[in-house]
């Protein structure tokens, strides 16, 4: 590609604004061509789609409960990924994280809620980090891949849970795989009910405190990973374990705890579905978000913010695309998700595809209003 | 099916005469994560929600969930939307059914496979360990071997309830026979992964079993296949599936869940929907065995006749079927 500007000449709006913004246009326009071809009209699913992630009652409460799982998810993968792994086991990792918080409020619900809520949220990221520190440790220590490892760990993390809920924890005379509900100590506040509070009257949704507290863990992510030592030894690791090796770091030991916050990180979906919605252990509520974690992290560059903004996109697509199939019975699921891997696909896989284009676009078009006046 | 078919025909009569005050009449149907063309259970409920808009011009309502906190915004989005009586598939939907119900006590719910106790929910439940016995009675008999197989879906106790009625069956003819089972996974993969419903029926056929069972919903398909392939038998589910691969499907195990969606929606519209639970067994036609003219030759007289047998048996109750229970 033709880089005769310096790398400093070109403005962060361009690459951090410019750039996504188109490719996001990309991945929509295509998706509405879809639609038109599947005989739909695609500006009338583009305000369902709005509307139905915003404006109608419940819809904001429902983007941003999804939100709140995607930024869990998202962080989990990006304090991995600046340590320089892959963390494919997020979904895993937030599965057991659940029985973390399924422990603590079937056996401890009787206690107090400023104590039972804490140790929720501890059993929630000690039982996810456990999950990501295995293979972290077999990593660091036995060099069996990360990829390859939290892959599998997935599988065990659902053998596991499918084991414990239909032998042990399931409520006993029910076909459901279940456990009983958890005393009322542990359930985390509802956003409407907060609201109501304040008499400001709120539909239920299933947003609730995790939100919160997921705002303050991006926080705590940013500061770790750029205001911290820890944050500091574990970026030199990602970028050149040799020189982090020169430098005095210990890779393994870096490797491990990485793991170890990523798994604990995964395990905000634990507390946001189990603590906060359902009240209960059930099968498969992970429902793949610790996936969509993976696409989270790349769109969001693995920073925080970008993060936040990433998730809210995915919050967006997934209960915009559940109102678009409540209103358009031809575009079903299959097509929300197509839509969704098209927004992928632009905006994290094919990402690099346009910037060099659109970057050059800009240098010729700046020399070219600059010239004149010179 | 005597009392069902009763009752649709009598719906049918019905909406022929209601088809003007119908107008408002706005039914709903929430299918849960395997989707509505799982080729089983969901795809059931799908065939009888269609039956009933052939037959009464009404369209309906659908919504396909992805994740656990759905079911409740699909429910609640129905009732919010008008619909007169919603239909929520599966099991998994108990807990969403019960909130959402009494929220909206004036719209009638009604829930398959699970049982939800509100005076504004119908709940219907199969007893899929009679049909199970029977399809297990079937096997042993058709096998040479004594040896007989089981694939099962996802590892929950409604599989274990098909295994449990399977395994009853085949020892109530041959109390030697061997049952070989297997599950296929514990994630909702395992309800459609053929490649491995294959894998299992091969290793099953290779132990020696010549029948296997499948209640698998779009793994089954594999396990026909590889029937086929060996030359051996298999056993459709849910649907019937004889029409597969006519010569190797032994029978199938029916599930009526596309006539009791047929029927809440057509008993809604008439007025005669009522809530409480139903259990459909072998005697309300509920469950069943399947022949028609693709294993006309695979089942002997004398096989119907001890099917047919054990049925009476089972109805009147000389029978007891215990099925899984935890």
């Amino acid at each position: 590609m033709n880089q005769s500007a310096r790398r400093e000449d070109i403005p962060g709006w361009l690459t951090h604004i410019v750039v996504p913004g188109f490719n996001l246009l990309l991945a929509f326009v295509l998706s509405g061509i879809l639609i038109a071809v599947i005989g739909e009209n695609p500006f009338r699913a583009l305000s369902l789609l709005i509307k139905g992630a915003f404006i109608y009652g419940d819809s904001l409460g429902f983007t941003l409960y999804y939100t709140t799982n995607f930024m869990f998810t998202g962080l989990a993968v990006s304090i991995a990924f600046h340590c320089g792994l892959f963390n494919i086991g997020g979904e895993g990792q937030a599965y057991v994280s659940g029985l973390g918080v399924a422990l603590v409020g079937l056996y401890l619900g009787h206690l107090p809620v400023l104590i039972v809520i804490p140790l929720g949220i501890m059993a929630a990221a000690l039982f996810g980090g456990i999950w990501g520190v295995i293979p972290g440790y077999l990593q660091a220590k036995r060099g069996s891949h990360v990829v390859i490892t939290t892959i599998m760990f997935n599988f065990i993390a659902a053998a596991l849970m499918t084991y414990l809920l239909v032998e042990v924890l399931i409520k006993p005379g029910q076909q459901s795989p279940e456990s009983r509900e958890f005393a009322p100590n542990i359930w985390l506040p509802y956003a409407h009910d907060v609201m109501n509070w304040f008499g400001i009257n709120m539909l239920s949704t299933p947003l609730n405190l995790s939100f919160i507290f997921a705002i303050i863990v991006s926080v705590l992510t940013w500061g770790l990973i750029w205001h911290t030592r820890w944050g500091y030894e574990m970026r030199t690791v990602g970028q050149n374990p040799t020189a982090a090796v020169y430098a005095g770091i210990s890779t393994s030991r870096n490797i491990i705890l990485a793991m170890f916050l990523s798994g604990a990180v995964a395990g905000g979906v634990g507390i946001n579905e189990i603590m906060g919605i359902h009240h209960r252990l059930l099968l498969d509520f992970t429902s793949g978000f610790g996936f969509v974690g993976i696409a989270v992290a790349l769109m969001g560059r693995n920073h925080p913010f970008g993060i936040f903004l990433a998730a809210l996109l995915f919050g967006v697509l997934f209960q915009g695309g559940t109102e678009l199939s409540f209103d358009m019975p031809k575009v079903n699921r299959d097509m929300v998700v197509v839509i969704q891997g098209l927004v992928i696909l632009f905006s994290g896989a094919m990402e690099s595809v346009f910037r060099p284009h659109i970057i050059r676009l800009f240098v010729r078009t700046r020399t070219a209003i600059a010239a004149p006046a010179e | 099916m005597k009392q069902l078919f009763v009752a649709a025909v009598a719906a049918l009569g019905l909406t022929l005469a209601a088809q003007a005050s119908a107008q408002d009449f706005s039914p709903a149907i929430v299918f849960d994560m395997g989707g509505k063309f799982d080729k089983s259970f969901n795809e059931a409920a799908f065939n009888g929600a269609e039956r009933f808009t052939s037959e009464t011009g009404i369209a309906y309502r659908e919504f396909e969930i992805t994740s656990s906190a759905q079911r409740e915004q699909a429910l609640r989005n129905m009732a919010r939307r008008g619909a007169t009586v919603v239909v929520a598939m599966g099991f998994a939907q108990a807990t969403a059914v019960e909130k959402v119900a009494k929220e909206f006590p004036d719209v009638k719910f009604t829930i398959i496979d699970a049982v939800v106790d509100l005076p504004n929910v119908q709940s219907v439940v199969f007893k899929e360990h009679e049909g199970s016995f029977l399809v297990g009675m079937a096997a042993a008999m058709a096998s040479k071997t004594g040896k007989v197989g089981f694939v099962g879906g996802m590892d929950i106790p409604l599989i274990r309830n098909f295994a449990a009625g399977y395994v009853e069956g085949a020892k109530f003819v041959n109390p030697d026979i061997t049952v070989y089972q297997n599950m296929t996974g514990t994630t909702p993969a395992a309800w459609n992964n053929p490649g491995k419903g294959n894998e299992l029926a091969r290793s099953q056929f290779d132990r020696g079993a010549d029948v296997v069972y499948a209640a698998a919903g779009g793994t089954g398909i594999g396990v026909y296949q590889a029937a086929k392939d060996s030359g051996k038998l298999a056993i459709g589910v849910d649907s019937n599936q004889n029409y597969l691969h006519p010569g190797t499907m032994l029978t199938s195990m029916i599930k009526r869940v596309d006539v009791a969606v047929f029927n809440a929606f057509a008993t809604a519209k008439d007025g005669t929907w009522k809530g409480g639970t139903q259990v459909l067994g072998l005697a309300e036609d509920g469950v069943g065995y399947s022949i028609d003219e693709h294993n006309r030759s695979l089942i002997t007289a004398d096989m119907e006749k001890r099917l047919e047998a054990a049925r009476a048996d089972i109805i009147s109750g000389k029978i007891t079927v215990t099925g899984y229970s935890n």
